[in-house]
């Protein structure tokens, strides 16, 4: 069990929320991209071993979009943020 | 001569080898494998000690004759993501390249306690999925179409069906989602899943195939556009070519190879009850709540659900899918609600986006992946036999043509949703 410092709710159980994926940067222009860029930016993940920092919704609290920083592999969250969106 | 000396061939096992070594105390029983220091170089490095990859490493040798191979694990056999599944091996699938390649897998399976010369205790059990919606009939029908066409049974039953086949299911008086049907697949099987991978590692090391355990790959030395070896904690070892299959691990390889791979991993959990008789002799899907019940051949109800809703290194899970899936089952088995929980485990997913796998080159020209997809314990041996192919020939076999990364980039994905796990 997780408990997220929502910035907007506090503390909250994990239950509450719904986690999207890591945070990827969207590409300034889109139309620049090549196919294989676009891919990548697409598809692939870092997927890291350890600490990541992903895009959660509070569904069930605020329902608003956060940064949570949390590690893979301990389940330990560092902090978390507005997405500012 | 010692029999069980460390360089003495195979001994084959058979009743007459049970009937001695019982008579000798258990005295004389051979070692299954060496344990070899690595050598400086090999033709091919296999990365993870799974079923996947003492299976690549043992049809390398079987059917492309390249002996000269090591397979890397950083435990032991049978100690990681391959027996932390649910052993489940079936094939309902619904997109093309899909279905030929999971019967295929469950052909393999059919003969391959024989081909190892080791029981995999691999039994015909059969499949229900519950359908618990007209969605969910619907979605079924078409797909059992779609594995009629390529020659699978998968069939549509009725309620009255079901009880006749699972004496000991009464439909639910008020379910939350109310039991329409079902769709069955009798040729669904269950098996021993870290038999798997020891069976794999016998035979390999059979061939000659140097298997090395407690040795982690810490890195992947390139060399323009392809790599020369790995480093690893027993130090550098040459190859001429390098397959990865790491469960759970992929990013992590693929990171040390420079590049990304389209895969989130996701812990899969299961949690067994205490043995009892035989009650269920079908493995069960309630497809309306994503879980799944089945008896192993201990007596043991395992159960388990979909993949824990956020991405995990950590082989534990979250407490609320146990709690959410055991819900199901009992609302479905009122009877089982006395029974007593043992043992729960997680194993790693590298969930590929569109759930399928991913057997592959990539950006490195001596590089070869194989990624499950989502559960790789049902395509164990396919998915080895495929990756052997790939190594030994620098193509991809007919069969995953269209399981290359390179799907991603043409847009030509082979979504599956007949996989468990969240998106």
């Amino acid at each position: 069990m997780i408990v997220i410092p929502c910035p907007h709710c506090g503390p909250r159980n994990e239950d509450e929320f719904v986690c999207w994926s890591e945070v990827v940067p969207r590409p300034a222009d889109p139309d620049a991209l090549s196919d294989a860029e676009w891919n990548d930016y697409l598809y692939n993940h870092d997927n890291p071993r350890g600490w990541v920092r992903e895009q959660w919704w509070h569904e069930r609290g605020c329902r608003r979009w956060i940064i949570v920083e949390r590690n893979t592999v301990t389940h330990e969250v560092a902090g978390a943020e507005p997405s500012g969106q | 001569m010692d029999g069980r000396g460390l360089n003495a061939p195979m001994r084959r096992f058979s009743i007459f080898s049970l009937l001695r070594n019982a008579l000798a105390y258990r005295a004389d029983w051979q070692r299954m494998w060496r344990s070899p220091e690595p050598k400086r170089r090999y033709d091919v490095v296999i990365v993870g000690g799974g079923g996947h990859g003492l299976g690549a490493a043992y049809y390398l040798a079987r059917d492309h004759g390249i002996r000269n191979v090591a397979v890397l694990e950083k435990g032991w056999l049978g100690g990681g993501n391959t027996a932390r599944n649910t052993m489940t091996i079936r094939s309902n699938y619904i997109r093309p390249p899909s279905v030929p390649f999971h019967e295929g897998s469950m052909a393999l399976y059919r003969e391959l306690s024989r081909e190892l010369n080791y029981n995999l205790m691999v039994g015909r059990r059969g499949m229900i999925s519950f359908l618990q919606s007209s969605q969910a009939a619907r979605t079924a029908a078409r797909m059992a179409n779609t594995m009629h066409v390529h020659g699978a049974k998968y069939e549509l039953i009725d309620v009255e069906e079901i009880r006749r086949r699972l004496p000991i299911f009464l439909p639910p008086l008020r379910p939350r989602l109310e039991v329409l049907g079902g769709v069955h697949q009798p040729e669904a099987m269950m098996a021993r899943h870290d038999a798997v991978a020891w069976g794999f590692a016998r035979m390999a090391d059979a061939h000659g195939i140097d298997i090395i355990q407690n040795c982690e790959v810490t890195g992947i030395r390139r060399s323009g556009v392809g790599v020369v070896g790995v480093e690893t904690t027993h130090g550098f070892i040459e190859a001429d070519k390098v397959g990865m299959a790491v469960a759970g691990s992929g990013s992590v390889v693929a990171a040390m190879a420079g590049f990304r791979l389209p895969i989130e991993v996701q812990p899969l959990q299961a949690w067994v009850s205490e043995p009892v008789k035989p009650v269920l002799d079908e493995i069960l899907v309630f497809s309306g709540y994503g879980c799944y019940m089945m008896q192993s051949d201990k007596g043991e109800l395992v159960i388990g659900g979909p993949t824990d809703p956020f991405p995990s290194y950590a082989q534990r899970g979250t407490f609320r899918v146990i709690e959410q899936v055991t819900a199901a089952v009992l609302e479905m088995f009122p009877i089982f609600s006395r029974m007593k929980l043992l043992r729960h485990w997680a194993g790693l997913l590298d969930i590929v986006h569109d759930g399928s796998p991913i057997i592959s080159k990539t950006p490195l020209a001596n590089f070869y992946v194989d990624v499950a997809g989502a559960g790789g314990f049902k395509t164990t041996p396919m998915a080895a036999r495929m990756h052997a192919w790939l190594i030994a020939k620098d193509e991809p076999h007919e069969l995953i043509r269209d399981f290359g990364l390179d799907r991603f980039e043409r847009g030509r994905l082979v979504v599956e949703g007949g996989v468990s796990f969240n998106r």
